[in-house]
């Protein structure tokens, strides 16, 4: 439907193409005759929601999978066969939200990774060749440190410029910036309009649709399995955006606190955190009424995730007190804090939320597993009475609450996480970045289960880099080096809010 | 070329991605080997007449019913993300310390001779020893399953020939017989014993909590974590089970011999992780049932027994059956469909 229309001589300027690309796996049509054509020297936004087909089309156009029909190629040349690896590296090159570097070997191992040469290697030439290639990129670091002690950054840093020394012209951003902090980002930026200008191509996957308006030219929107549209982004605005990638008008409808009514003062206090102190914050006091939805934003070193883990006794306070309706909590103990009331969706669904081989229903009733029977008997009926509860009230698309989690996508893996956090009907709920990587549509239903939580007296912690989720809070605090440095009510302001989490307002 | 196109109205034929045909496969996953179950039984009673007989059918139950317990402790140790190899050596040394605690010296004993009673419960305390010590050493020390349980196998197996002196010990307590010994309702009690030990933890690992959390340890330990599961107790407790299922193995199999052998249990292991693995555990851990590691007992069982009966020249049978052991790996690779880890 995007074939070149008005362009017969078809790949002239153009970096990547792929068209009429259709993919299967079993029944489910993960890509449905779509096409995208990513003109050389531009960067191209692809979005879309969880599931909509994106990360089958990077698969595609890195040569990882073969599509069932349909044709690619680049700079106006088929794309090489699958089993040319080396033709593919030299065409595009991808930096995923997972890391392709291998920890223990040094970054100068990393960057010429099976190019070592023909003959003995020679360790001081590929170090200083290492070197010689991360200069421009301002990575600094000693190329022979091993790769793990690379930041997220500096990570990211070095992928690229191993991609772009293999000669690769077109490089594909799978969500770069999930894991960087605001000035982190913004130096990515600065770093890709630079490269942008000496000629590379780039295409851009991200679920902030503020950072395409920000780097990129063109947008690509898909949409369960389908191409929906293709447009600069300069003439497509916001709403309009959204409501293709959703398929309807309306956009992003986020509860805001104003919605809700205000909590009383005289509202009992659900949780009491009194001079805590832990890893990479101190001190801090805060006491959350029933009902109530307290916020926290901060830089990545601010310390934020650190006191939320340890509110759910995944980290141990050096010291302080946590009370849940008066009752003290034994610090370090997930199975106190559980016991006491306190639910929590972990900072990374992958790491700390999910066993991705489980079912729905075991996932979701982990932390009630032993409230279903006698004994610590699990009926089955039980199981999966907590699972299609799950599915039914935070609206998880599945086949079924017997459906592996692993078959999931993004937006609905973290709703079952949701499910395991609010299983056990916790008096105080503890959500760190309970958006992060999930789809507009999925967010909205996340947010939308916080506001209900809410209203039935349910008091709330929300750890997020990310201001939308913030909307919901009835307090923000913001935490800059591990201490509160600022408070605001529900009329905060995005800028104000920002200039308190990167430490410049007064 | 940057022409905008209109959002495309057309009606949606393609699935949500995670929408799956309501008949559930997964359900059948478990029987995949039954097929191969009933071939061997044909094959069988077509090379041999004997196959089919009673008295040969059972006698594969009963040899197997040691090594079946084996692969119930190591499937469920497996399934919880670790390992244990020293189990072929718990297997000997477990019944051996007890019986030359209660023994005189004169039948190889270590001169205690404590009532001969106690043979019974010091087997299944060692077995539990070797267990927990297995866990301080992952746990605490935080050292990798496998190498710490290569280097308990050496260990123990050492530690048997040293208390045996290299000898079979032969005058073995009525009681510790017992359970090797007798049969009931015409199936050798130890057969029994295994299979109702394999229903045990059918029941436990499908519908109590304390079975399920296995999985989720396996499955992914910091989620288990997260979600209040006490994982180092987890691993505890199923490592000190296995170790008392391969003590009990060890009595088991001293009293269908008669006698404990200097080598009992030696090279064990391999059929051990050969029946897992054909029965669909993965070695990462978190999948896999005990249905199927029961059927990888049966399938190997099977293949053994129709080899010995076949008479294939003994130098040649290691060979044999390494060869078929890896093509029944195959075989249930490919009707499973998923990539072995």
């Amino acid at each position: 439907m995007m074939s070149a229309v008005n362009h017969p001589a078809a790949s002239e300027g153009l970096a990547a193409v792929a068209r009429n690309v259709t993919k299967r796996y079993g029944r489910t049509v993960a890509l449905d005759d779509v096409g995208i054509e990513i003109k050389d020297g531009e960067s191209h936004a692809l979005v879309g929601r969880n599931g909509a087909g994106k990360s089958t089309l990077v698969s595609i156009l890195t040569g990882l999978q073969a599509a069932d029909s349909g044709e690619v190629s680049f700079f106006g040349k088929p794309a090489p066969a699958l089993s040319d690896r080396e033709g593919w590296r030299r065409n595009v090159a991808c930096v995923y939200q997972r890391s392709t570097i291998m920890p223990a070997l040094s970054v100068a191992e990393n960057l010429f990774i099976n190019r070592q040469g023909k003959r003995l290697i020679s360790w001081s030439k590929m170090r200083r060749q290492a070197g010689e290639l991360l200069e421009p990129f301002g990575v600094d670091v000693d190329v022979n440190t091993p790769a793990s002690d690379l930041t997220v950054e500096q990570r990211q840093l070095v992928e690229i410029a191993r991609a772009l020394s293999v000669g690769a012209r077109f490089i594909i951003l799978d969500e770069p910036t999930a894991q960087l902090d605001g000035p982190a980002i913004e130096r990515l930026f600065e770093r890709l309009r630079a490269l942008q200008d000496t000629g590379i191509t780039f295409m851009f996957i991200s679920h902030h649709l503020e950072e395409i308006y920000e780097v990129c030219q063109t947008v690509t929107v898909f949409r369960d399995a389908r191409h929906i549209l293709t447009a600069p982004v300069a003439e497509l605005g916001r709403a309009e955006l959204v409501d293709a990638m959703t398929g309807e008008p309306g956009g992003l409808t986020v509860p805001g606190a104003a919605d809700r009514p205000d909590v009383s003062q005289d509202s009992e206090v659900a949780l009491n955190v009194e001079n805590l102190t832990g890893d990479s914050f101190s001190d801090v006091s805060l006491r959350i009424r029933r009902g109530e939805v307290i916020g926290f934003a901060g830089s990545a070193s601010s310390g934020k995730h650190q006191l939320a883990e340890t509110v759910y006794g995944l980290r141990k306070p050096s010291s302080g007190v946590i009370e849940v309706d008066g009752r003290k909590v034994k610090p370090g103990s997930v199975l106190d804090a559980l016991k006491h009331g306190i639910g929590c969706v972990p900072r990374d669904r992958h790491h700390q939320g999910l066993v991705l081989g489980l079912s729905i229903a075991e996932n979701a009733a982990m932390t009630v597993m032993n409230k279903l029977g006698p004994a610590g008997l699990v009926p089955p009926k039980q199981l999966a009475g907590v699972g299609s509860k799950a599915i039914e009230s935070y609206d998880i698309v599945t086949s079924g609450a017997d459906q592996p989690v692993s078959d999931l996508s993004g937006g609905n893996q973290q709703k079952v996480v949701m499910a395991r956090a609010l299983a056990s009907d916790p008096k105080v709920l503890v959500l760190i970045n309970p958006t992060a990587g999930v789809d507009v549509k999925s967010k909205e239903s996340l947010l939308g289960v916080v506001d209900r939580v809410a209203r039935t007296g349910t008091a709330v912690i929300v750890v997020s880099d990310e201001l939308d989720d913030l909307r919901v809070c009835d307090r923000v605090l913001v935490m800059f080096h591990g201490e509160v440095a600022h408070e605001f009510g529900r009329d905060w302001t995005e800028q104000d809010l920002v200039a308190a989490i990167e430490g410049v307002s007064e | 070329m940057t022409e905008t196109l209109s959002p495309d109205t057309g009606a949606s034929t393609a699935p949500a991605s995670g929408r799956r045909p309501p008949l559930r496969f997964a359900r059948f996953r478990d029987l995949a080997l039954v097929p191969a179950i009933v071939i061997l039984l044909v094959v069988g009673a077509l090379l041999d007449p004997t196959f089919l007989t009673t008295g040969n059918l059972l006698g594969v139950l009963q040899q197997q019913s040691a090594l079946s317990l084996l692969v119930l402790a190591e499937a469920m140790i497996l399934i919880t993300g670790k390992f244990d190899l020293s189990l072929e050596s718990t297997i000997g040394f477990a019944p051996v310390l007890a019986i030359a605690l209660v023994v005189p010296t004169s039948a190889h004993g270590l001169g205690t001779e404590w009532a001969a009673w106690l043979a019974v419960p010091l087997c299944l305390l060692t077995g539990a020893l070797i267990g927990a010590f297995n866990g301080l050493l992952i746990l605490k020390f935080q050292l990798s399953a496998f190498i710490v349980t290569l280097g308990m196998l050496i260990t123990v197996r050492g530690l048997h020939e040293g208390v045996s002196g290299g000898n079979s010990l032969f005058q073995i307590p009525q009681s510790f017989m017992f359970l090797g010994f007798e049969t009931w309702l015409g199936l050798p009690l130890s057969v029994w014993i295994s299979l109702a030990l394999f229903v045990v933890g059918m029941v436990v690992l499908s519908y109590f909590r304390q079975g399920r959390s296995l999985y989720a340890v396996g499955g992914n330990v910091d989620a288990a974590k997260a979600a209040g599961i006490r994982t180092n107790k987890v691993i505890w407790t199923v490592l000190i089970i296995g170790g008392v299922l391969a003590a009990l193995a060890g009595m088991l199999e001293t009293g269908r011999l008669g006698a404990i052998g200097a080598n009992l249990g030696d090279g064990m292991i391999f059929d051990v992780f050969a029946a897992a693995v054909i029965g669909g555990i993965s070695l990462n851990g978190g999948k896999g049932t005990l249905f199927g590691a029961l059927c990888g007992v049966l399938v190997l069982g099977l293949i053994l027994n129709i080899l010995r009966l076949t008479a294939v020249d003994g130098h040649w049978f290691n060979a044999i059956k390494g060869v078929i052991i890896l093509l029944a790996l195959v075989l249930s690779r490919l009707t499973t469909g998923k990539a072995q880890e």
